[in-house]
């Protein structure tokens, strides 16, 4: 009788890339569930588009670098690229939007850098860069959070797919009319024009930590991520270091002027920070692998979020501060290597 | 009745070695006992383990005198009964039965190695053999044994994860537990010695775990050294269904076996006929997302990802820093992996290729040192000759030349003048 020769060890693997990609799906069912019941399915529409665009991206890549396109498309990476994608795009928006960054978060941050596992920068945030810097305007009209509660006027989901695909409205509504700036753009814009945070938290908006539908957004999200540290996906360092820094840089700021800088529940419940602090900054491929490189990198994307947003151009700088730390983790891999056991 | 090659599994591989070969008499009997088998003084009783054949019986069959023979201070025999890896239960089957003998070999032990205390570590999961061994030990009433029981999580029974767990000390890379003040044997191993000590019996038999669910009546069996495997499985009721791997030693190190035709040896601790569902079929399905898994399972605290990165670059300056060396090579990293890769295997493979690069290194050594000493060699010709020219030419121009060439000339004279008048 004879048996096949196999290395050691002999028993079946835990896990698999597509098992690991479908839990993260799983942990964002929660924060998605949220966005449709404030900003309705506009948010589904942009993922629908973006994972398309992801598929087929991924597909012609894969072919050009002679790679199995199957398997490729099966592991679920790309997707998951474009449903992270479709967070930080408006939930009313023409279609090209989410598939132009999706396309170009795959074709350029991933494939170009060599693939799965070999790129330097986080796919989605690519993405959404490109998009923030060549469509300023379309990036940042965000519909009202749940705007029958508000007083306005709701898009249906048909009129919200008719406008993705032919950008038309029903008649009598403009684009303009229905939209309007984030909790973090009105802060910003308003403490611009020399008014205090007192003065511009005022109407239905701000109301909560992290403003109207925004907090709870922040939360199911948060929710998700808890999910993903449950199932061990995730570990904690990141989280943890990332939300840590940001929390202390805000109170710093916040108790020294409570009517120029925002509180640090704001800072947690409003914009993308739980997103990036369990879905974004804890993407494998681009974050730091040791437990003290991944501690440095959170902190590094706290830190840079807040002073992004205090200081910088751009109302949120999550995305920003992710790249920058992103193009830091060769150096803090190489550094923070922990110490053999048995050697000095 | 023969001696010749054979094929023999041994630590890691199959091997053909000079084997016996035994016609038994099938009547199972003992020789007669030497009175004197166990000698009053330490060299004495050394040599007679030596002699005796005993070797570790965890696996790695470590010549059992040569650890306890350390001139180096040892305070702590470390009596392992945590078995190495999965399916492995020879150890808590001969701790149930013979705890005795297993203590009174570990005394015996401990005092040839002039340690002070013995710990005897046992699984949380072996209620059974904690039992029977805290019974014995209760019976014997001897202070310097200690009972131990760790968490069953793989791989605490290598000996450089118990010493940590136990002592708080690390081995320093590269050396034995002696070099912190501790000794590992296996329980087995303690076994045999008493047994030794009371018969007179060599090591001739070892306890063998027969398991996996392509064997019938999977089963501890104590097996006389040298019993064909085939005799073996057998005796357990024989395979059963699809057995897709046949393997020697657990499931997490175990070496896989391509023919059951081959003699239990001393290293033989288990043997595994694993059906399709139990072991692993697909590999390397995915490239390294960098997830970092396979670090906080590392019981070597490396990073496996980055030692991977670096074999396949075939960067051996990295590898070396990374500390590919110090891997127990216990396939914990594989298994956490989510992209499936054989990270163990890429790192034995990693590690032959290091050894064979040593090789070479030393045999390019000894080439340049033989074309350096050749060079030397020529130089100091050249200069010997250059030196005689020189030492010529200057003797020429101190004198003129006048009378090297008339005494040159005299001497040409001479010959003439002696042949013509020859």
């Amino acid at each position: 009788m004879l048996f096949p020769i196999i290395p050691p060890p002999h028993v079946a693997p835990m896990s698999s890339v597509p098992i690991l990609m479908r839990h993260v799906l799983y942990a964002l069912v929660p924060a998605t569930l949220a966005y449709v019941w404030y900003f309705g399915v506009g948010i589904v529409i942009n993922m629908l588009i973006a994972s398309a665009a992801a598929l087929a991206g991924e597909a012609v890549m894969l072919r050009f670098r002679g790679r199995d396109v199957k398997a490729g498309l099966a592991d679920g990476t790309a997707i998951v690229t474009a449903v992270l994608l479709a967070f930080a795009i408006p939930p009313l928006a023409p279609w090209w939007l989410p598939a132009l960054g999706s396309a170009s978060a795959i074709v350029l941050a991933k494939h170009l850098y060599g693939g799965l596992g070999a790129n330097l920068f986080n796919p989605a945030m690519v993405g959404y860069a490109i998009l923030l810097i060549s469509f300023p305007l379309e990036m940042t009209r965000w519909l009202p959070p749940d705007a029958a509660e508000l007083g306005y006027q709701q898009l249906g989901p048909w009129q919200q797919l008719v406008y993705s695909l032919t950008g038309s409205l029903p008649p009598g509504l403009t684009i303009d009319a229905l939209t309007q700036a984030t909790p973090l753009d009105l802060i910003k814009d308003g403490l611009n024009s020399m008014r205090t945070i007192g003065e511009l938290r005022v109407g239905p908006l701000f109301a909560g930590l992290g403003g109207h539908g925004w907090q709870w957004i922040s939360s199911f999200t948060a929710l998700g991520g808890l999910y993903l540290l449950y199932r061990g996906i995730i570990r904690w360092h990141i989280p943890v270091s990332l939300l840590g820094s940001l929390v202390i840089m805000a109170s710093l700021f916040y108790f020294m002027d409570p009517s120029r800088f925002s509180s640090p529940g704001f800072h947690l419940f409003s914009g993308a920070t739980m997103m990036g602090a369990f879905f974004i900054a804890t993407d494998p491929v681009s974050a730091a692998t040791t437990d003290r490189g991944r501690l440095i990198f959170g902190a590094g994307i706290g830190v840079l979020t807040y002073a992004i947003r205090t200081w910088g151009g751009y109302p949120d700088g999550l995305a920003f501060a992710v790249l920058l730390m992103n193009s830091t983790v060769p150096l803090l891999d190489r550094y923070t290597r922990p110490r053999i056991y048995g050697r000095t | 009745m023969a001696i010749g090659e054979h094929l023999e599994p041994t630590v890691g591989r199959l091997d053909s070695s000079i084997c016996v070969t035994i016609e038994t008499d099938g009547r199972d009997e003992a020789a007669p006992q030497d009175p004197g088998h166990w000698p009053g003084d330490r060299v004495g009783r050394l040599q007679a383990i030596r002699d005796a054949g005993i070797v570790g019986l965890g696996g790695a069959v470590f010549p059992t005198a040569e650890k306890l023979g350390h001139e180096a201070a040892c305070d702590l025999l470390i009596l392992n009964g945590a078995e190495c890896e999965p399916y492995i239960s020879c150890d808590d089957m001969l701790m149930r039965e013979r705890p005795m003998e297993i203590l009174r070999g570990a005394i015996a032990m401990m005092e040839l190695l002039g340690a002070k205390r013995t710990v005897v570590v046992i699984e949380r999961d072996k209620p059974k053999a904690v039992d029977a061994i805290s019974a014995a030990a209760d019976e014997l009433g001897d202070q310097r044994i200690h009972l131990t029981e760790v968490p069953t999580v793989y791989p605490a029974g290598g000996e450089r994860q118990l010493v940590e767990l136990l002592t708080g000390r690390e081995v320093p890379s590269g050396l034995y537990p002696i070099a912190v003040g501790c000794i590992c044997q296996n329980v087995g191993t303690a076994y045999a010695v008493d047994r030794f000590i009371q018969l007179g019996e060599p090591l001739i038999t070892r306890i063998v775990t027969v398991t996996g669910r392509g064997i019938k009546n999977p089963q501890n069996v104590e097996v006389p050294i040298g019993a064909r495997v085939p005799e073996l499985i057998e005796f357990c009721g024989g395979y059963q269904g699809d057995v897709a791997r046949l393997i020697l030693g657990g499931s997490m190190m175990g070496y896989p076996l391509r023919t059951d035709d081959l003699p239990v040896t001393k290293a033989s601790n288990c043997i595994v006929a694993a059906r399709s569902d139990e072991v692993r079929q697909t590999f390397a399905e995915w490239p390294c997302i960098r997830c970092g898994d396979c670090v906080p399972v590392c019981p070597a605290r490396l990073l496996p990802q980055e030692i991977f990165r670096a074999s396949k670059a075939h960067n051996s300056e990295e590898l070396e820093a990374l500390g590919l060396s110090d891997c127990i090579e216990c396939g914990c990293c594989d298994v956490v992996c989510p992209s499936q890769i054989p990270l163990t295997e890429y790192f034995r493979e990693a590690k032959r290729a290091l050894a064979l690069e040593t090789e070479h290194a030393a045999l390019a050594d000894v080439s340049q040192l033989r074309h350096e000493l050749r060079s030397q060699r020529l130089v100091q010709r050249q200069e010997e000759t250059e030196g005689l020219r020189d030492r010529l030419k200057s003797e020429v121009s101190k004198s003129d030349g006048k009378e090297i060439i008339e005494a040159a000339v005299a001497r040409a004279k001479q010959r003439r003048g002696d042949n013509e008048t020859a």
